[in-house]
């Protein structure tokens, strides 16, 4: 009823909403191999949904298409209301984008690089000093200002790309595991991160080996040789295949998996 | 003798300390983790171990052999695999297995029986550039590699970091088998499932030994009293905890929350459960639990930086 002032976080994530990525039979061949084969599913606004597979089951093409990267061969998708193959210049500058891989820029400062960020997205000056200001407090990072990113603990750089790539205010954010590599407290630091975001109406998507993360998410898809094989939440998962654990269903679905390599 | 001895090692890269005063002891035929985050300093004790770096401080054997006096004897005698993929690209798969074991005088032929089992799977890309494989079919192929000269010790930087969980069980798998076969496995990970794999392991964090022990007394060294904790809600669930007047630390551990108290009292979890029950979480869940190695290592971090 009360949609503008949810009571609490569970029910802001539950409230109803157009979904911010639709997926119909959207499929990437390469020459004979099919990468990504006709796989469909929505994510509705402020969910955090897992995207899981095994290596080579086509994870990072869906990904490249869904990210406005990627051409796909047929199909049809939209993320934030923009079709992947008429708008993929319009995906690019409404949703945010982090990976272990790529964050940061390490030789400049990090009030250069949030001002180098928010320049890419378009945010006018003015805008960029009063967002910067309110990331470095919310973060604690204010006496860090200064600081060359790349000597800067690797919890604080992935905190500070994260809060970076959200600096637009997209509707969606793509996390390519962002979590390898960190200790388990900064893991989990960086997850109600993640929690903040989709409670304030961000829509998380997320790749992950950590299979404890899995439980984390309100949605889990899993990947098996380009197609999705399955796609419930953590709790159903683990009631279809009757086992105990993530990993086990992980386990279960993505051994009998054919393109391992 | 032991496989492995480091004694007071120290590293510094400019001012940063990437090793300080490490001592630690792998036994012959031991399967040893070193387990940490990155910049835990687990790479710079590996290439002090292989003799591709020197120590600023302390000594080193590998195989009775010192690192440094006698490092050609260790090149002989050591597996590595480096935590990033360093075979040749270009070459194919069995291109880079003979070019290993010529480098060492042996042949694939000879020490076939060893490498067997993993290289059976990757039989069908023999003639694929290594280039071209995946993270699980490259990680075989490395570990083929380092194991082409009979190595007597087998030092493996992080092989099972970005690969999926099925190549992470297969590979573990392997490595049960080498150690049957009485060969020393020294395995770095970030992964603390892993842990509980090993004989024995090492807790790094910046560059120093937080503890070495068997998985076992990790996790029955954990000092407080530990319940797992369930309601519909993690995030809300989370918050709500670290409120609660007697919680130590608080932690998400899959699809529970770990909670950990200050004192330990036969009604905590009843109190607990009317607590979260009076917040609205419903339905709730609460269950005293054994400690995980990762419980034990967040609570030794937790020790080394309070209130990061």
């Amino acid at each position: 009823m009360n949609k503008l002032h949810p009571p609490d976080v569970a029910a802001s994530r539950a409230a109803p909403a157009g979904p911010v990525i639709t997926c119909e039979l959207l499929t990437k061949r390469f020459g004979d191999f099919v990468a990504v084969n006709a796989i469909s599913f929505e994510v509705a606004a402020g969910e955090i949904f897992g995207f899981l597979g095994a290596n080579g089951a086509g994870k990072t093409t869906a990904m490249r298409m869904l990210c406005g990267l990627l051409g796909p061969t047929e199909g049809a998708a939209t993320v934030a209301g923009f079709d992947v193959f008429r708008q993929p210049e319009l995906i690019k500058q409404h949703i945010g984008y982090m990976s272990q891989k790529f964050s940061l820029y390490e030789d400049l400062t990090v009030g250069e690089n949030i001002r180098f960020y928010g320049g890419v997205y378009g945010l006018k000056g003015a805008v960029i000093r009063e967002k910067t200001t309110a990331l470095l407090q919310r973060l604690g990072l204010e006496a860090e200002r200064n600081t060359l990113v790349g000597s800067l603990p690797l919890g604080w750089k992935q905190k500070l790309a994260f809060s970076v790539a959200l600096l637009h205010e997209p509707a969606v954010i793509f996390l390519d595991e962002p979590t390898g590599g960190v200790d388990p407290i900064t893991r989990r630091q960086f997850w109600d991160l993640i929690y903040e975001a989709a409670a304030a109406g961000t829509t998380i998507f997320i790749t992950t080996h950590y299979m404890d993360e899995a439980e984390y998410c309100d949605r889990v898809s899993i990947m098996v040789d380009g197609k999705i094989e399955a796609l419930a939440s953590p709790a159903g998962l683990k009631r279809q295949f009757g086992v105990a654990t993530m990993d086990e269903v992980f386990l279960h679905l993505a051994r009998g998996a054919k393109n391992t390599e | 003798m032991p496989a492995v001895e480091l004694i007071n090692i120290s590293k510094s890269y400019g001012a940063t300390p990437a090793a300080r005063e490490v001592s630690l002891t792998v036994e012959a035929g031991e399967l040893f983790g070193l387990i940490g985050p990155d910049g835990a300093g687990k790479t710079t004790l590996f290439r002090i171990l292989t003799t591709l770096l020197l120590a600023d401080a302390g000594t080193a054997t590998v195989a009775g052999h010192d690192v440094v006096r006698d490092f050609r004897a260790i090149r002989n005698v050591v597996g590595y695999m480096p935590g990033k993929f360093s075979l040749y690209q270009d070459l194919t798969v069995q291109e880079n297995l003979e070019f290993f074991a010529a480098v060492f005088r042996t042949t694939v032929a000879e020490n076939y029986d060893l490498v067997r089992d993993i290289y059976e799977q990757l039989a069908p890309f023999k003639n694929r550039r290594a280039g071209a494989l995946s993270g699980g079919m490259k990680q075989k192929l490395a570990l083929c590699c380092a194991l082409i000269h009979k190595p007597t010790v087998l030092l493996l930087d992080e092989p099972t970091t970005g690969v999926d969980a099925v190549s992470r069980q297969e590979f573990w798998h392997m490595l049960g088998t080498l150690k049957a076969r009485g060969i020393t496995i020294v395995v770095s990970t970030p992964y603390m499932d892993e842990a509980a794999l090993c004989e024995r392991v090492a807790l790094l964090q910046e560059g120093q030994v937080l503890r070495v022990d068997t998985p076992d007394a990790l996790r029955q060294s954990y000092p407080w009293p530990l319940y797992a904790v369930r309601a519909a809600h993690m995030h809300p669930l989370l918050q709500d905890l670290r409120a609660y007047p007697d919680t130590h630390s608080c932690y998400a551990f899959g699809e529970s929350a770990h909670l950990s108290l200050a004192h330990a009292a036969p009604d905590a979890a009843a109190r607990l459960t009317a607590y979260l029950t009076g917040k609205g979480h419903a339905p709730v869940v609460v269950a005293p639990v054994a400690a995980t190695i990762e419980d034990t290592f967040m609570d030794l971090l937790a020790q080394q930086q309070p209130a990061a």
